[in-house]
């Protein structure tokens, strides 16, 4: 269908080198080989690590949990299938024709959109500074699993051995151990407190951890993917088996796999953004990671595997999760009832263990009908089983406070604790490993790094500046800057990015100049399901799910959750809203990633109008009247 | 002991005067009790309450509450006053106890051993309690939390505080194994380059002797690619 030509845009195009692809490797000046990967597995491998995150962990069940698994579920797939899968194929081939990183391939597509590469490395930059701070968190506690007994099991003494720490007491010890021992958090976001030592040395080892995996590039990352991306598989199938044995693991799952109508339109935009930042694509990794492909490469079957296991492990985590909650659930439940069994057992001094859990209501119901007054005094809590389901957390509040509480009531905690937190660990890894090819790559594309610089030196610098950069959130105040971060870099730049990428390719490119690229790699042109969704399908879905969320997002005031034991509803969260020069930091934080679309397009306009002085050094130019043969004999002494 | 008292006043002060002093002994051992009643009650001045949950604590092994039981608290009891108070030789008679329920739950009083009638303030007994609180829960197979004193807060038990934090050394582990790694893969790496520049150097003669060679007739493959002879329509400058 010749329906690309009419579309696409009558901007002056870039030439591609079209020959055979054994030049297009060699980087002429430095002559070194693009790195290749050591077989399919590992190319396969490190994209699906770098696509499942803890994102899949810990916010796919929440989302599940809050609409109700069945309704979530539809609106999930449908996104994957009309704006994930296509995305995720236009990444991993226009990375495997042009071989080069984000920003080199998308000057080659077109100098006028080389900001979209520009933009992915910004936002690569940013993601990875507070992605591997969640990494160090998760090291935190990894390192204080190996205890008897678990350090968030029970509360401190306080200084003169009387009691327990007064702020433990009135909240849990989890959430002491969480808010105070782990961050130590300050009550609101303008006081910074100082570096927390240890928290520094967490984030110290997560970085050389990182920094060990990337020191030979996709050699070393190669071999590491072999553990990352597995084992958290490993340790999800070893939940499941032990969670459903557990007391409370059925009304857990029933939780997750309730029907329910889709009224709720926030649902569609909840699937939309999730399963796009659950494919990691627009940061740029992708791209990289299939440049080093060959490219006789199927990429299309590459990119279904992906997606599709992406969600497959989204879902298959789910269930271990879930029934895990329902334990916690039912473990709070009863400790709930056996309060107020003990309560009632000692102010009627009735005898010990007449009344239990089976048999509570009776009683209960008997005591209230004959002495009202005194039963009341006694201020029974109400315990209610589907009140302690209906509690749902996500992000870091589901792994380092639910989950830890649970854990602690299974038999054996040590051992669930550690084998949770190294695939916590396993798949932040896995995930930094692309945030960090999304900076590197580019960089060396860009041919910043001076030649006499080793990779190995140049990487050590990079992690080392991104080590440092990070220290802010190591401050007392550092979580609350990691929510920004979260919220306002990791959003809305991905979908413009990814806007913009679609519309290049497809409109700026040519649908029929790609449908030839991946005719020439993958041996067939693609179907017409692809081409609609390009074209048309996935850009409009972007836009819309784009608009919505911006929208969504202004309504919302900008606000922020605070640990504050001096407040008055302690435990509760003091919600705040944001200093005014926070507020602008947030704006800066969404605007500036993107703001190099407009200005590069704008630069190169004004390059373009003011003379043929196109010095682009990215370009590779290839002057066609060059005979290679001479440059040799000029360059022998 | 009765008899004795008996025998003893009747030999000491004849026979009516015996009569007198036995009918008041009578009347004490009557009225003992009577007395010991009026000390030891519910929410007495200077009494505990105590409260026992054998099931929780034991579960199947739970052995019944009786009175031998109950004797056996007073003798306890009698033995954390004399360990306390080194002096005095506290009897079980020096322990009273009332108001018991099914829970199992009473009411108990300590008495002096010098006078039945005076009680011993709460504090002291309070620090009875808390000296030889390890033994009486032990003689009873309970814990702090199954048999309580109410109003005697157990001690908490002072943390375990090791000298290194355990998660200091599985940390010293970890950064140590990466550390090795990293000097171990960065050696290997520069003696990979430094034994690569060798090579270089001995054939790299060679190599441009064959570039030179060049494209004849395309027959020969190994040449390089002449982009003179390209089909240059599809590429357009910027």
């Amino acid at each position: 269908m010749q329906l690309c030509c009419f579309l696409s845009l009558s901007l002056p195009r870039a030439g591609l080198k079209q020959g055979p692809s054994e030049h297009i490797d060699n980087d002429h000046e430095t002559s070194l080989p693009r790195p290749k990967w050591n077989n399919k597995a590992e190319y396969l491998l490190t994209c699906i690590g770098f696509a499942v995150g803890v994102g899949n962990v810990w916010r796919f069940p929440y989302l599940c949990q809050i609409y109700g698994g069945g309704a979530f579920l539809i609106p999930y797939l449908i996104a994957l299938v009309f704006q994930g899968l296509p995305l995720l194929y236009l990444e991993l081939a226009i990375g495997q024709r042009l071989r080069m990183g984000s920003i080199g391939v998308w000057n080659s597509i077109s100098p006028y959109l080389g900001g979209v590469g520009v933009a992915s490395m910004v936002v690569s930059f940013c993601v990875s500074l507070f992605y591997n701070t969640i990494v160090a968190w998760v090291l935190w506690y990894l390192f204080n699993s190996f205890q008897e007994p678990l350090p968030w099991s029970q509360c401190p003494l306080n200084h003169n051995n009387t009691g327990y720490v007064e702020e433990c007491v009135e909240s849990t010890p989890v959430n002491y151990f969480w808010y105070r021992k782990t961050l130590n958090i300050t009550p609101n976001m303008e006081t910074s407190g100082s570096l927390q030592w240890w928290m520094v040395v967490s984030l110290a080892t997560a970085w050389s951890i990182v920094y060990i995996c990337f020191i030979r590039g996709i050699e070393t990352i190669g071999k590491a993917v072999y553990v990352t991306a597995t084992f958290p598989y490993l340790v999800l199938t070893i939940f499941l088996v032990r969670a459903l044995t557990l007391p409370g693991a059925y009304e857990g799952l029933i939780y997750l796999f309730t029907w329910e109508i889709l009224k709720n339109p926030q649902v569609w935009l909840d699937a939309a953004t999730q399963i796009f930042f659950s494919l990691s694509v627009a940061f740029g990794g992708l791209i990289s990671f299939s440049s080093y492909n060959n490219q006789k490469n199927n990429c299309e079957k590459d990119a279904v595997l992906v997606g599709v296991i992406n969600s497959a492990t989204s879902i298959y985590a789910s269930i271990p999760i879930f029934a895990i909650l329902g334990f916690k659930a039912h473990t709070n439940y009863v400790s709930c009832l056996n309060g107020n069994i003990l309560a009632l057992t000692n102010d009627f001094d009735i005898s010990d263990m007449n009344i239990t859990v089976e048999n509570y209501e009776q009683w209960f119901d008997s005591l209230n009908g004959t002495h009202p007054s005194r039963v009341s005094d006694l201020n029974l809590k109400t315990c209610d089983l589907q009140t302690f389901l209906d509690q749902s957390a996500s992000g870091t509040g589901l792994a380092f406070i639910v989950f830890t509480e649970a854990v602690i009531s299974m038999p054996g905690s040590q051992v669930w604790a550690v084998l949770f937190f190294i695939m916590l660990f396993s798949l932040g890894l896995s995930s930094m490993f692309g945030n960090l090819e999304g900076v590197l790559t580019p960089l060396h594309d860009l041919k910043l790094v001076p030649k006499w610089m080793p990779n190995e030196l140049f990487t050590a610098i990079i992690c080392l500046l991104l080590f440092l950069m990070a220290l802010i959130f190591c401050l007392g105040s550092g979580n609350y800057w990691l929510e920004i971060f979260n919220s306002y870099v990791g959003s809305v730049p991905f979908l413009i990015i990814a806007f913009f990428e679609i519309i290049a390719v497809a409109y700026i490119y040519g649908i029929g100049r790609f449908s030839d690229d991946l005719e020439f790699m993958t041996g067939h042109r693609p179907n017409i399901f692809w081409k609609v969704c390009w074209l048309v399908i996935s850009p409009l879905m972007l836009f819309v799910v784009l608009v919505a969320y911006v929208a969504v997002q202004a309504q919302t005031p900008p606000t922020y959750a605070a640990w504050n034991p001096d407040y008055v509803n302690f435990p509760d969260t003091e919600v705040l809203p944001y200093p005014d020069w926070v507020f602008a930091i947030c704006v800066l934080l969404s605007s500036v990633p993107v703001i190099s679309i407009p200005l590069v397009a704008i630069y190169r306009l004004i390059c373009c109008m003011s003379g043929r002085h196109s010095k682009d050094s990215l370009h590779n130019d290839p002057n066609p009247y060059a005979n290679e043969d001479y440059v040799v004999e000029r360059a022998r002494p | 002991m009765i008899s004795y008292v008996f025998w003893g006043s009747l030999a000491l002060s004849g026979i009516k005067e015996g009569m007198l002093v036995w009918i008041l002994f009578l009347l004490c051992q009557v009225g003992a009790p009577a007395l010991a009643q009026d000390l030891c009650q519910r929410d007495a001045p200077n009494g505990y309450k105590v409260r026992i949950s054998l099931k929780t604590a034991l579960g199947e092994d739970a052995y019944e509450w009786n009175q031998s039981e109950m004797f056996f608290f007073q003798a306890t009891m009698a033995f954390a006053m004399r360990r306390h108070f080194q002096m005095e030789t506290y009897n079980v008679d020096n322990i009273i106890l009332c108001v018991q329920t099914s829970r199992v739950s009473f009411w108990f009083v300590v008495t002096s051993p010098d006078n039945t009638t005076m009680l011993i303030p709460k504090a002291d007994v309070e620090k009875a309690v808390r000296m030889s609180r390890h033994r009486i829960n032990n003689a009873f197979l309970l814990s702090d939390r199954t048999l309580e004193f109410l109003g005697i807060y157990p001690t908490l038990a002072a943390p375990v505080n090791p000298d290194t934090p355990p998660w200091l050394i599985v940390f010293g582990v970890v950064i140590g194994a990466v550390c090795v790694g990293i000097i171990a893969l960065l050696i290997s790496s520069l003696l990979q380059k430094r034994r690569k520049e060798k090579g270089m150097t001995e054939d790299g003669q060679d190599e441009e002797d064959m570039q030179v060679k060049g494209v004849e007739n395309g027959i020969n493959l190994d040449g390089t690619y002449n982009r003179g002879f390209t089909d240059d329509d599809r590429f357009t400058k910027l």
